[in-house]
């Protein structure tokens, strides 16, 4: 009895718990439909797919989204370099002072966002000139790296942890040379978890609002464009790209865990 | 260069590391220092910044200044991390044993929050919670609750956004601990006479214990910090650190105090951390997070 009213209150409550997470998503999707009345895009009014056909139809959203996407890009691309190379250097080498590097490269991800922002910002005006001061799309890059190298360095340590070193050794013994080994046995083994981590970089620095908000000056990226025109309404199409994005970031992981599964 | 690591083996791991290190040392720990420097400034950003010692008096007069936003903020958080706690450790619980050929789809629905924007979710929120939305607005012209019943604006949202947002970090670690639990310690203990309640009390959840902690450093620490859900979700009377320092600086360009509120807040987190991972290392906060 007692078993059962467990089993089936936890499977209950598991429900409610999937319906709490992902209801936000749901209303967000479900309002880039929505057909409001005045600027407020809060209660439900009708059903229409205007706002899904003048997607960029707002002034300055296409902008932002663009600015998102570049800083994403180049942000990922340094963060994800940096981080590989000292998340190799953390796994495969042995050497005084590592468990104090991995500590220090824990701190940025212990520190609330609100800080490391302020404490840029601070640096920037201290530094009092350009390119640092006023601030720009450039000291924006700046923050998004600070802040992704660390998820990088852990993604990928965590994925090398599994890494079969005797690999290695019977491409030693094939002849292969240090550079060739790891040209082509190392590093097709552990581009899943580079991928993975800067999947996770890409999606972190194109969500970022709170270190973004801080770095950004007068730049808008798409957070900043929904913190704006959060006071006076934010428009359906913002929800219309927000769902865009959570589309595609789905399909990504999809993609990703499916061809890993087909590699094993 | 290639010659000279074949004589030096020992420089390749320092010099992987050095391009990440170097990052870091100039954009998060001289940040830090600078922010430091500033709590000491006086000035306005339009005739510029003095350093003078004589300042830290900011320190004091801040502290005094936002005492109420300063322990609201450690009010919240703390409530924030229970009621993540209570809420995550049953569905880590089934996700770790009862979830089955589900497991993997559970775990990615707990992540999926973190695939929409940040700020669209809390917006999202506010329809949900609003006045006259479609949770409260039934209830009220059923009669259950009256006209006048508000969550937003009202602690209890703040409180429910911050919530919401961090779940996902107390959710994990808890999974990692549970999951690496073998089970044949809890048939030992069936075998001597435990009932299910006790098994889970002796053995489960000692066990689960680094992740409830790990789960529950990763919800407080950005809790500490937030802004956006108290801004978004509440009111004037809400208002925690984070807005403080979020509208000194770049509101009042008040950077003196603001750095100092700043500064305080880092060096009381900081210190939290320190103590948990001289106490029960780093491995467990990681696995919350990559």
């Amino acid at each position: 009895m007692l078993r059962w009213l467990g089993r089936n209150a936890l499977r209950a409550y598991t429900g409610l718990a999937l319906v709490y997470l992902l209801l936000p998503i749901f209303i967000v999707g479900l309002f880039s439909f929505n057909d409001p009345v005045g600027k407020t895009n809060y209660t439900w009014v009708g059903f229409t797919l205007d706002h899904w056909a003048n997607l960029f139809a707002i002034p300055g959203l296409l902008d932002s989204v663009v600015i998102s996407l570049r800083i994403a890009f180049i942000s990922t691309l340094i963060a994800t370099t940096l981080g590989t190379l000292a998340a190799l250097a953390l796994v495969r080498y042995q050497f005084r002072g590592r468990p104090a590097t991995s500590l220090f490269i824990f701190l940025p991800l212990a520190t609330p966002e609100i800080i490391l922002g302020a404490s840029l910002l601070t640096l920037f005006v201290a530094i009092g000139r350009p390119p640092f001061f006023p601030l720009n799309e450039f000291t924006i890059l700046i923050a998004h790296v600070t802040f992704n190298i660390s998820y990088v360095i852990v993604t990928v340590r965590a994925r090398l942890a599994g890494f079969d070193r005797r690999l290695e050794e019977a491409s030693a013994d094939l002849g292969a040379d240090g550079w060739q080994t790891f040209w082509r046995v190392t590093f097709p083994l552990i581009l899943p978890g580079i991928a993975a981590a800067g999947l996770l970089a890409f999606s972190l620095s194109i969500d970022d609002f709170v270190i973004t908000n801080f770095t950004a000056g007068r730049t808008i990226t798409f957070p900043m464009f929904v913190w704006g025109s959060a006071r006076i309404g934010v428009p359906p199409q913002v929800n219309a790209i927000g769902t865009i994005f959570f589309m595609v970031a789905v399909s990504a992981v999809a993609i990703g865990s499916f061809l890993q599964r087909k590699r094993a | 260069m290639i010659a000279y690591l074949r004589r030096h083996p020992g420089a390749l791991p320092l010099l992987l590391l050095a391009p990440a290190i170097v990052w870091l040392v100039a954009f998060y720990v001289y940040p830090a220092i600078q922010m430091l420097q500033a709590s000491l400034w006086s000035g306005t950003l339009e005739s510029g910044f003095t350093f003078s010692w004589a300042n830290a008096e900011t320190y004091s007069t801040a502290l005094g200044r936002y005492s109420e936003q300063f322990l609201r903020s450690i009010l919240y958080a703390g409530v924030s991390t229970v009621v993540c706690l209570a809420l995550a450790f049953p569905l880590a619980y089934t996700i770790a044993y009862r979830a089955g050929r589900y497991r993997t789809l559970l775990l990615f629905i707990v992540i999926a929050p973190f695939f929409t924007s940040f700020l669209l979710r809390v917006l999202a929120w506010k329809t949900v919670l609003a006045d006259d939305g479609f949770i409260l607005g039934p209830l009220k012209s059923i009669g259950v609750l009256p006209e006048e019943f508000r969550i937003l604006a009202t602690p209890a949202a703040v409180i429910f956004g911050i919530s919401y947002n961090f779940f996902p970090f107390m959710v994990l670690p808890i999974y990692v601990s549970l999951e690496k639990i073998d089970r044949r310690l809890v048939e030992a203990a069936k075998d001597l006479y435990a009932g299910p309640i006790r098994a889970f009390q002796r053995i489960t959840l000692p066990l689960a214990l680094p992740g409830v902690f790990a789960g529950s450093l990763l919800v407080f620490i950005p809790a500490m910090g937030d802004f956006v859900n108290a801004e978004l979700l509440g009111s004037v009377q809400t208002r925690l650190i984070g807005n403080v320092i979020q509208s000194r600086f770049l509101v009042n360009n008040d950077y003196p105090t603001a750095a100092a509120l700043s500064f305080m807040l880092m060096a009381g987190i900081l210190a939290a951390v320190f103590i948990y991972a001289r106490v029960l290392g780093t491995d467990e906060l990681e696995t919350g997070i990559g």
